[in-house]
C-alpha cells in the first residue's frame, strides 16, 4: 500500500464528533468528564485540543478509541461518526467496544500514542515484536514483510540503525526513542487519524522539538489527520491547523490557530495566552489565571469559568453559555459575545 | 546471561556455606544432647569396650578439639555424604535421610505445582472481574485458606474421609505396597495417596498466591502498555494473556522464594498428622529426643532445597524478564 | 484500568471538596478503614477476644482451666436450651445433666444427656477461685450453674477439665505470643531496615546477607530447632518470652527489607535532602523525617505478620515443641486432637482450632483493611 494512494480530495471529513457526553460513575458521584463536545476533523489537518489537566481532553480521545474503563466511565450520549477512506461511515458509539469492527478501526484507521513513553511499551517484548504484532494484526502480510515494514517505519521516525535496534527491548532505549517507537507503531498500519495525547510532554525540550518536526513531516507524507492533545500552546502554535479549547469538559472556543492567537475571544483562552511566555513580548508580565479548576464533583452553575472570570456577569453564573460563530470558523461559548 | 548465572551461583554457594554454619550451631545448641548423654552413659559403664567407643566418638566428631575444628570435620564429612550418626535409631544418618528427602521433594514440588495451577487462573479471573460476585467469593475463600493451619485441614480431611468413606487416608502407600518394590501398581497406589498431602500443603500457599496474582494483574492492567495493546486493536483476550499476564507472573516467580519455605514447613507439619514418610515426622522426633545429628542434617537439607529453589527461581526470572537478563 | 481516570484527579492543591480537605492524613485513613466492613468486623472480634481471653479469662470462664474432674472425663458439650423436653419455653436458659455409665467393652466412662436433670444457668455467680488480672483473688464468674449441676459449654478433655475455660486461658497465651512477637519484630525490623537503608555500604551488605541467610531456612523447622534447644528447666514465663523471641527472630527479616526499601526511597526525597542540607543530624533525619513516613507501612506489615505468629505458635505447640503443659495455648489444646480416632470419638476437641481460625482470619481482615486504608493505591 503506497502512501500516494491515500492522497484523496481535500476537505474530506474523516471524523465527526457530535454532542459527546462522557461520564464517570464513582463512589463520590458522577463526573461529567466530557460535557457536550462537538467537532470534526478533515483529512490531512491537525486539530489541537488544549486545556489544563483534567479538562476532558484525554477522555475525549479515549471516547473516540472506545478505550474508556467501561462501565465505570462511559459515553452516555452523542455520536462519533468515522468515515473510513474506502467509503461508508461507522457510528463508533454504537459499536461494542470489543467487537471485531471496533478493533479493526482501532490501530488500523485510528491510532493513538500516549503521554508516558517510559511505560507505553511492554517491557518483556522487543520493540520489533510489538510493531510487527500491530502490522500482522491489521494487514495480511507474512512475518518477514511485517518486519521489513517495521524497519522502514522505524527509519521514518529517525531511529538510527533500525535493523539492529528492532531487536532491542524498551528498557534499552531512551524516553525520546521509545516515543519514536510508539509513533512508528502507530504509523505502521497507515492510519487515517493519529491521536497524540501529550506526545512530548514527558520529554526534554530539545527532543520535543525534534519529535514534533518529525511528526509534522510524517503527517504530510502520510496525509493523515492528527488530533493533538496538549496543555502547551507552544506546541499548538507549531503543529496545529485548528484549535479547540476545553475547560472542565466543555468546549469554550474553537478557531484556526491564526484566529486564536491573534484574536482570542473567550476570557479563559485570553488567560491561557497571557500565561505563556512568547518571544517578542518582552517586558510584558506573565499573568496566571486566578483561582483554580473547580472540583469535577461539584461544578458551578452556568459557565464553569465564571468563578475565575474577570469579566463575569450575573448571567454567567446562571446559564450555560451557548456557542456562537463570531467570525467564519471561529466559535466561542461565552455570554460576552451574545 | 552466563555472567548473571555465575554471579547468582557464587552468591548461592556463600549462602550455603553460611547455612551449614547455622546447621552446625543448631546441632551443638542443646545442652545435654543425645551425644553427651550417650557419652555419659558409656563413661558410667567404664568397661574397656565403652572406653574404646568413647575414643571412637571423640575421634569421629573431634570432641576434644576446638569448635571450629569440629565444624570443619563435620562439614567435610557432610559434603562427602557422612552426616553423623543417629543415636536414637543407632544408625547412620545418611541411611535415614535419603529416602525421606526424596519424598519431601516430591510432595513439595507437587504442592507447588498444584498451588500455581489453581491460583493463577483464579487470580486472573479475579483481577479481570474485580468486585464481581465470584471475585468476592474467591477473595473470601482465600482469606479462609490463609487462616487455617494446614495440620488442622489435614485432620479434618482425615476425620471426614474416615467418617464418610470409612477409609483412612494417611501415609503415601497402602499397607500392601509399603515395603514392596516399585511397580506400576505401587505407583498408582502412590498417586492415590499423594493428592491429599499435596492439596493440604498447597492450600495455604494457593490462597496467598491468589491474592498476589490478583493484586499484580490488576496493577499491570492499569499500566500504559496494556492500553497501548488495546489501542493497537488487539482482542481483549490477547491483551490480557499476552501482554498483562506475562508481566504479572514476574512477581510470582520472585515470590517463589517466599512460598517455598511455607510449603516445606507446611509439609513437615502436615506429614505428622498424615504420617507421611517425609522429613517431618523424623525431624520433629529427633528434635524432641535431641538426636541432633539427625535433626541438623534435615534442617540443612531443607535449607539447601530452599536455596536451590531460589536459585532456580532467579534463573527463571531472568529468562522471562529481559530487564534482569541485561542487568 | 484505573489509570484512565488519572486526569480526573485534581492536582494536589485543588481540594476535592471542602469537607475532605480539612481532614488529616490519619483521619482520612480512618474513614477509608471504616468503609471496609470485613476489616471492621475483624477489629471488633479481636477487641472482644483480647478483652475476654487476654484480660479477663478467669471471669469469663465458668471453671478453672486446670481443675480435673474424675466424674466428668471426656464429657460432651452441654448446650444451653430454652425449650425443654415437653416443649415448654423457659426465659432462663438451662442445661441438662449427665448420666454416666461404664462402657464394658471399651472400659470407658460414657456420658449421656439426661433430660430429667435440669440446671438453670445463672449470670454473675460465685465459683472456683481465680486471680483477676493475675493478682486479685476473685470468685465471681460471668455464668454458671448451681452444683451438683455442671455446665461444660464445649465439653471436657480426657482429664475432665472444662474445654471452654481452657480455650479462654489458651487464648491468653496464643494471642499474647503474637503481640509480644510482633513488638520484637517491629523493633528489630525497623532498626535493621533503617540502618541498612540509611547507611548503605558494608553494613547494608552484611544485614542483607543475614536476612538472606535467615530466609533460607523454612520457618517452622527453624523455629522448632531453636525451641528444642531451650533449657527444659526454664519457667513457663521465660519459655513463653523465649518462644516469642524465636518467632520474631526470623520474622523481622521481611519487615527489615520493606523498611529498607522505604527508607531508600524517602532518603532521596526533597524534604530529607533539605534537612540534610540544613545540617540535621542522621538521628534527626531518621527519627523526624524518615521513620514517621514509614510508620503506617510498618504498622500494616506488623499487623499482617501477627497471624503468621499465632499459626506458628499453634503448630509448634501442636508438635510439642512450643508452649509446654501445664501452661495452655490453643496449640497445646490441639495436641489432644492429634489422632483421628480421638477426634472421631470426641469431635469437640477440635474447637480450639475454630478459635485459631477466627483469630487469624480477623487479623488478616484487619491487616488487609489497614493496608488498603493507609495506601489505597497499593495492592
Amino acid at each position: 500500500m503506497a502512501v500516494e494512494q491515500r492522497e484523496l480530495a481535500a476537505n474530506e471529513v474523516l471524523l465527526e464528533v457530535e454532542g459527546l457526553h462522557t461520564q464517570f460513575f464513582t463512589e463520590q458521584g458522577v463526573v461529567k468528564a466530557v460535557d457536550g463536545v462537538s467537532f470534526t476533523i478533515e483529512k490531512g489537518k491537525v486539530l489541537g485540543i488544549v486545556g489544563e489537566s483534567g479538562c476532558g481532553k484525554s477522555i475525549t480521545a479515549l471516547s473516540i478509541m472506545r478505550l474508556l474503563p467501561e462501565p465505570r466511565g462511559r459515553i452516555v450520549s452523542g455520536t462519533i461518526t468515522f468515515h473510513p477512506p474506502d467509503g461508508g461511515s461507522v457510528n463508533i458509539t454504537k459499536l461494542d467496544r470489543h467487537s471485531a469492527e471496533m478493533r479493526s478501526i482501532r490501530g488500523q484507521h485510528i491510532a493513538m500514542i500516549f503521554q508516558e513513553p517510559m511505560t507505553s511499551l511492554n517491557p518483556v517484548y522487543t520493540v520489533g515484536d510489538q510493531i510487527i504484532e500491530a502490522i500482522q494484526l491489521h494487514q495480511n502480510v507474512d512475518k518477514e514483510a511485517a518486519r521489513q515494514r517495521a524497519i522502514e517505519v522505524l527509519h521514518q521516525v529517525d531511529i538510527p540503525d533500525p535493523e539492529r535496534r528492532i531487536n532491542e527491548y524498551p528498557h534499552q532505549m531512551s524516553g525520546g526513542q521509545r516515543q519514536r517507537v510508539m509513533i512508528a507503531m502507530a504509523l505502521s498500519c497507515y492510519p487515517s487519524i493519529l491521536i497524540a495525547d501529550e506526545p512530548t510532554t514527558a520529554l526534554d525540550v530539545t527532543i520535543q522539538a525534534k519529535i514534533l518536526r518529525n511528526m509534522r513531516r510524517l503527517q504530510q507524507q502520510y496525509g493523515m489527520a492528527i488530533i493533538l492533545i496538549t496543555h502547551d500552546l507552544g506546541v499548538i502554535g507549531q503543529m496545529a491547523d485548528d484549535v479547540l479549547v476545553m475547560y472542565v469538559g466543555r468546549k469554550v472556543e474553537q478557531a484556526s490557530v491564526r484566529q486564536l492567537f491573534l484574536n482570542p475571544l473567550h476570557p479563559y483562552t485570553q488567560g491561557l495566552l497571557r500565561s505563556i511566555p512568547l518571544i517578542g513580548l518582552r517586558g510584558k508580565k506573565l499573568q496566571p489565571i486566578a483561582g483554580s479548576v473547580p472540583s469535577p464533583y461539584n461544578l458551578p452553575e452556568g459557565c464553569c469559568f465564571a468563578p475565575r472570570c474577570p469579566q463575569a456577569m450575573p448571567k454567567c453564573r446562571q446559564e450555560v453559555p451557548i456557542e456562537a460563530e463570531v467570525e467564519p470558523g471561529h466559535f466561542v461559548a461565552c455570554w460576552l459575545y451574545k | 546471561m552466563a555472567a548473571f548465572i555465575s554471579r547468582r551461583l557464587i552468591s548461592m554457594l556463600i549462602t550455603l556455606a553460611l547455612v551449614s554454619v547455622v546447621g552446625f550451631i543448631v546441632i551443638n545448641l542443646p545442652p545435654g544432647s543425645y551425644l553427651d548423654v550417650y557419652r555419659a552413659q558409656l563413661m558410667v559403664l567404664g568397661t574397656s569396650t565403652a572406653d574404646q567407643q568413647i575414643k571412637a566418638l571423640e575421634q569421629r566428631y573431634a570432641l576434644d578439639r576446638p569448635l571450629y575444628y569440629q565444624y570443619f570435620k563435620w562439614i567435610t564429612g557432610f559434603v562427602r555424604g557422612d552426616f553423623g550418626r543417629s543415636f536414637q535409631y543407632n544408625r547412620e544418618v545418611s541411611e535415614l535421610v535419603w529416602a525421606r528427602i526424596g519424598f519431601t521433594v516430591v510432595v513439595s514440588l507437587c504442592s507447588l505445582i498444584f498451588s500455581w495451577a489453581v491460583a493463577i487462573p483464579i487470580g486472573i479471573y479475579s483481577a479481570t472481574h474485580k468486585y464481581s460476585g465470584a471475585d468476592n467469593l474467591f477473595t473470601f475463600l482465600s482469606f479462609i485458606g490463609l487462616s487455617i493451619p494446614s495440620f488442622l485441614i489435614a485432620l479434618v480431611l482425615m476425620v471426614i474421609s474416615s467418617r464418610v468413606f470409612g477409609v483412612s487416608v494417611g501415609g503415601l502407600f497402602s499397607r500392601a505396597y509399603e515395603h514392596a518394590p516399585w511397580s506400576w501398581a505401587k505407583f498408582v497406589d502412590f498417586l492415590q495417596h499423594l493428592w491429599i498431602p499435596v492439596v493440604v500443603v498447597g492450600l495455604a500457599d494457593t490462597a496467598g498466591l491468589v491474592r498476589v496474582m490478583r493484586g499484580n494483574l490488576s496493577d499491570i492492567l492499569s499500566m500504559q502498555y496494556v492500553q497501548t495493546a488495546r489501542a493497537k486493536g488487539l482482542p481483549e483476550r490477547v491483551v490480557i494473556y499476552k501482554h498483562a499476564v506475562r508481566n504479572a507472573l514476574h512477581p510470582l516467580i520472585m515470590n517463589l522464594g517466599m512460598s517455598l519455605p511455607g510449603i516445606i514447613s507446611g509439609s513437615t507439619v502436615v506429614s505428622i498428622v498424615l504420617s507421611l514418610p517425609t522429613c517431618g515426622p523424623l525431624y520433629f522426633n529427633a528434635l524432641r529426643s535431641q538426636d541432633m545429628f539427625l535433626a541438623g542434617t534435615f534442617l540443612v537439607f531443607m535449607a539447601i532445597m530452599l536455596v536451590i529453589g531460589n536459585f532456580l527461581a532467579d534463573i527463571a526470572l531472568a529468562l522471562v524478564d529481559p530487564r534482569i537478563r541485561y542487568e | 484500568m484505573a489509570d484512565i481516570a488519572v486526569n480526573l484527579e485534581p492536582s494536589p492543591q485543588v481540594p476535592i471538596d471542602q469537607d475532605r480537605s480539612s481532614l488529616t492524613q490519619w483521619q482520612l485513613t480512618w474513614r477509608r478503614f471504616l468503609r471496609n466492613r470485613l476489616a471492621v468486623a475483624g477489629g471488633i472480634i479481636l477487641i472482644i477476644f483480647y478483652v475476654v481471653m487476654v484480660i479477663f479469662p478467669g471471669f469469663f470462664s465458668p471453671y478453672s482451666h486446670v481443675v480435673q474432674r474424675e466424674d466428668f472425663m471426656s464429657a460432651p458439650p452441654q448446650l444451653p436450651r430454652w425449650v425443654d423436653e415437653n416443649g415448654t419455653f423457659h426465659w432462663r436458659p438451662f442445661v441438662y445433666g449427665f448420666t454416666t455409665e461404664l462402657d464394658m467393652e471399651k472400659f470407658e466412662w460414657v456420658h449421656t444427656i439426661d433430660t430429667s436433670q435440669k440446671y438453670p444457668i445463672y449470670f454473675i455467680v460465685r465459683g472456683e477461685l481465680y486471680r483477676l488480672l493475675g493478682f486479685i483473688p476473685c470468685e465471681i464468674h460471668i455464668f454458671g450453674v448451681e452444683p451438683p449441676g455442671t455446665f461444660f459449654l464445649f465439653g471436657t478433655d480426657e482429664l475432665g477439665r472444662d474445654l471452654f475455660s481452657r480455650i479462654l486461658h489458651g487464648g491468653q497465651v496464643s494471642l499474647t505470643v503474637g503481640l509480644v512477637g510482633v513488638i520484637l519484630t517491629i523493633i528489630l525490623g525497623s532498626v535493621m531496615g533503617t540502618i541498612s537503608g540509611y547507611y548503605g555500604g558494608i553494613i547494608d551488605n552484611l544485614i542483607q546477607r543475614l536476612v538472606e541467610l535467615l530466609m533460607s531456612f523454612p520457618d517452622i523447622p527453624l523455629w522448632a530447632a531453636l525451641s528444642a534447644a531451650l533449657p527444659p528447666e526454664w519457667s513457663p514465663a521465660k519459655r513463653f518470652f523465649a518462644i516469642s523471641a524465636i518467632l520474631s527472630l526470623r520474622n523481622w527479616t521481611g519487615l527489615a527489607r520493606q523498611v529498607r526499601a522505604k527508607i531508600l526511597a524517602y532518603r532521596e526525597e526533597d524534604y530529607a535532602l533539605a534537612a540534610q542540607a540544613m545540617g540535621a543530624s542522621d538521628r534527626r533525619i531518621i527519627l523526624v523525617h524518615l521513620l514517621p513516613n514509614a510508620a503506617s507501612h510498618i504498622i500494616v506489615v506488623a499487623t499482617l505478620s501477627i497471624p503468621g505468629m499465632i499459626l506458628a505458635e499453634t503448630a509448634l505447640s501442636f508438635l510439642g515443641l512450643g508452649i509446654q503443659p501445664p501452661v495452655v495455648s490453643w496449640g497445646v489444646l490441639l495436641q489432644h486432637a492429634q489422632e483421628v480416632a480421638v477426634v472421631l470419638d470426641r469431635p469437640w476437641l477440635l474447637l480450639p482450632g475454630v478459635f485459631v481460625v477466627l483469630a487469624v482470619l480477623s487479623f488478616n481482615f484487619l491487616g488487609d483493611g489497614l493496608r488498603d486504608a493507609a495506601d489505597p493505591y497499593s495492592n
